[in-house]
């Protein structure tokens, strides 16, 4: 094929370019573990209330982070209030008891789909203490719009 | 009118009065957001008309107009008359008796599930049996595009086929290859199980279909525009086409890249591995390289017609471009907007960034650049184009037709660019109103959802215009001759078809990276204990 050379220097541009973005991509894996949730774990959506990975739904602290398990409902996060401490590792586990809905901290990069017969798990930090807002952000009925909850980062207890 | 040209019209008219309904409701929409409260205004109806927007717009608006734009290359650029025009026929009622069904359940409130239609919301199984029609119709399209297609080279042995037929049949192909996925979705998983024949569905195997069909559905609006970007544009600019086999690769490479990479939209979807979702990212990352070639190739065309214009210096040719033009101004504006919207489209792709935008009216933002404006303002102005010339009517209401664009791309950039920013500030997609209980983050997005609103006035205004013209044209254009729609002429004539032109063997390889990408994580998928969901109908 005889391309002409200002057009050849834009496609190695262009191929450079993509190449740059795949290596930032890739930088964002190995240097600051920048992963989308993607965790695989399965439970019978109609047992959610019953089994024993959501019966007690809350906050478990340790010294070293914590751990949130929360259901997603029509239309509701239980429970709707939710404190973690800062600069800790926090991990969520959330699945939902009804259709399918999302989870995202609003301001923060913590976002993951909810989706029943299925445990999402996303492990983050919080850095800045203060209240935040978490969203539904799938559309999961007509009470989508207020489908909320509070989650309040704490100042870590030294 | 020729009667073989009731064939493409037909087709046309049912996209341009899809098109119209759906933009009646977009404003309702628009205005929602910013709280304005309006006679009738109830979630129940927003969430209802969304879903009709969307399927309007989006299955559609889109594939009908695309239909058309087959037979009219058909037509005018193979030069023959359409080989099958009965099963061309059937397809056009199929399709017409499924958005017909579609759209009751949807008007009726049964099937407010939204255009991506995830379980386990369900919808009336007329709602899906009317989606399935229309792709049952569109099937029967591609047939008859193939056919023709063969009939051609039987008849011009040796000669590679026009760039516009060559730019039709690959988007023929992406589409037979990715309605697979969401026929084996409908036909397996949601029709039955909305009938009632079974009792609980995956909604992750059924979100991996969908996004099976539903990334390579976003080529299937482009790859047309495209034919008109290369195919028509030059020529009304007044230049010629600056590479013809430059177009051929960027057609083939969208053949072997448009579908493997749907895992991109499931960016945040647990029970998908991250292995599987950042090989998709990487393939999704190439899929920006034709488009970054036929944005060279595209705008040097224009230079060429603005230097045979006479245009000496760097920048003069832009000025020797008829901006008058409905057609030409409809084009170039798309092709702005759309360079933005492929950009924004990299960030969606990147893996662990798509956590910042997923769901948030970010993405409304960048798809209303992207099919809203490089498909959608395409087509209007591939309307003005072909319309007139099939009716064999002059264009009606001209000024209305020159001044549209123009409101589109503005309307466009308000709504575009304040759903950009409300986005990544964190106010979700698809809510009837963003308040949270005067969260003083939500409080935050409010002058923003205004202006976007005000964005939503500007383009009901010219999608009103457009309506008003095509109306006008087709029943009260002064009549006129048939006027032959002419192709541009490549700048270097068109050799022997090469390795480009052999489809086999692209869609050979398209079908290979397709099983490198799906085959195994839909494997795995099906081996692992998974519990179905039983169905749900809040709406």
């Amino acid at each position: 094929m005889n391309v002409p050379l200002y057009e050849k220097i834009w496609m190695w541009a262009a191929g450079g370019m993509i190449v740059a973005f795949i290596l930032m991509v890739f930088a964002g894996v190995a240097f600051s573990a920048l992963e989308p949730p993607s965790h695989v774990e399965t439970i019978d959506p109609a047992q959610v209330w019953t089994d024993a990975r959501f019966a007690n739904r809350g906050v478990t602290q340790s010294p070293t982070g914590a751990t949130v398990i929360a259901v997603a409902m029509m239309f509701a996060f239980n429970p709707a209030e939710i404190h973690v401490p800062a600069g800790k590792p926090v991990t969520f586990r959330l699945t939902s008891a009804d259709v399918t809905h999302g989870f995202q901290i609003v301001g923060t990069n913590a976002n993951t789909m909810v989706i029943p017969g299925y445990i999402s798990q996303f492990t983050t930090t919080f850095s800045t203490p203060g209240e935040y807002l978490i969203v539904c952000n799938e559309y999961c009925g007509l009470g989508h719009h207020q489908m909320y909850a509070t989650l309040i980062v704490e100042e870590a207890s030294s | 009118m020729n009667r073989a040209d009731r064939l493409p019209y037909a087709h046309l008219w049912v996209a341009i009065l899809a098109f119209g309904a759906a933009a009646a409701m977009a404003l309702m929409q628009a205005l929602s957001r910013a709280s304005l409260d309006l006679p009738y205004r109830s979630a129940k109806m927003y969430y209802l008309s969304v879903t009709a927007h969307g399927v309007l717009m989006a299955l559609v608006f889109t594939t009908f107009f695309i239909m058309a734009f087959g037979y009219v290359v058909i037509r005018y650029a193979l030069r023959q008359d359409v080989l099958g025009a009965a099963a061309a026929w059937a397809g056009f009622w199929i399709g017409v008796v499924g958005v017909v069904l579609a759209a009751t359940a949807v008007l009726a409130g049964k099937a407010t599930v939204l255009y991506t239609f995830y379980p386990p919301l369900k919808a009336h199984p007329a709602f899906y049996l009317g989606l399935t029609l229309v792709i049952v119709g569109s099937w029967l399209w591609a047939g008859v595009m193939i056919a023709n297609y063969r009939a051609w080279k039987r008849a011009h042995a040796g000669e590679a086929v026009p760039l516009a037929m060559h730019g039709m049949l690959a988007t023929v192909i992406v589409w037979l290859i990715a309605t697979v996925g969401v026929a084996v979705e409908v036909l397996v998983l949601l029709l039955p199980w909305s009938l009632g024949l079974t009792r609980t569905v995956d909604p992750v195997l059924a979100r991996i279909l969908f996004w099976y069909f539903g990334h390579p559905l976003v080529y299937f609006w482009l790859l047309p525009a495209y034919v008109a970007w290369y195919t028509l544009l030059p020529r009304v600019a007044g230049g010629k086409l600056f590479s013809d086999s430059l177009g051929r690769l960027v057609f083939v490479l969208f053949i072997i890249l448009s579908t493997p990479v749907g895992f991109h939209h499931q960016a945040l979807d647990p029970g998908v591995p991250a292995g599987w979702k950042l090989l998709h990212t990487f393939l999704t990352l190439w899929i920006l390289f034709p488009s970054l070639i036929t944005a060279f190739t595209v705008t040097a065309s224009m230079e060429v017609a603005g230097r045979m214009k006479g245009a000496t210096g760097l920048l003069d040719w832009l000025k020797r471009l008829p901006w008058g033009d409905p057609f030409f101004a409809a084009v170039a504006l798309s092709m702005i907007l759309f360079a933005i919207g492929g950009f924004g489209g990299a960030v969606n792709a990147s893996f662990g960034m798509n956590a910042v935008v997923h769901n948030t009216a970010w993405i409304q933002g960048h798809f209303h650049l992207t099919v809203g404006t490089a498909a959608a303002l395409t087509f209007m102005g591939l309307a003005y184009h072909l319309v007139p010339r099939l009716a064999g009517r002059e264009l009606e209401l001209g000024l209305l037709a020159k001044v549209q664009p123009y409101l589109w791309f503005l309307g466009m950039l308000l709504f575009s660019i304040s759903n950009h920013v409300t986005g990544l500030m964190g106010m979700p997609r698809r809510v009837y109103e963003a308040d949270y209980g005067g969260a003083a983050a939500a409080q935050a997005w409010h002058g923003l959802t205004t202006l976007s609103a005000i964005g939503g006035l500007v383009l009901f205004a010219s999608a009103a215009f457009f309506l008003l013209v095509m109306l006008g044209t087709a029943l009260a254009g002064k009549r006129r001759a048939p006027e032959p729609l002419e192709w541009a002429e490549p700048l270097h004539p068109v050799g022997k078809p090469g390795l480009l032109d052999r489809f086999g063997l692209w869609v050979l390889v398209a079908v290979v990276l397709v099983l490198i990408a799906y085959a195994v994580p839909i494997w795995n998928h099906l081996r692992m204990e998974r519990f179905g969901s039983p169905p749900f109908t809040p709406f």
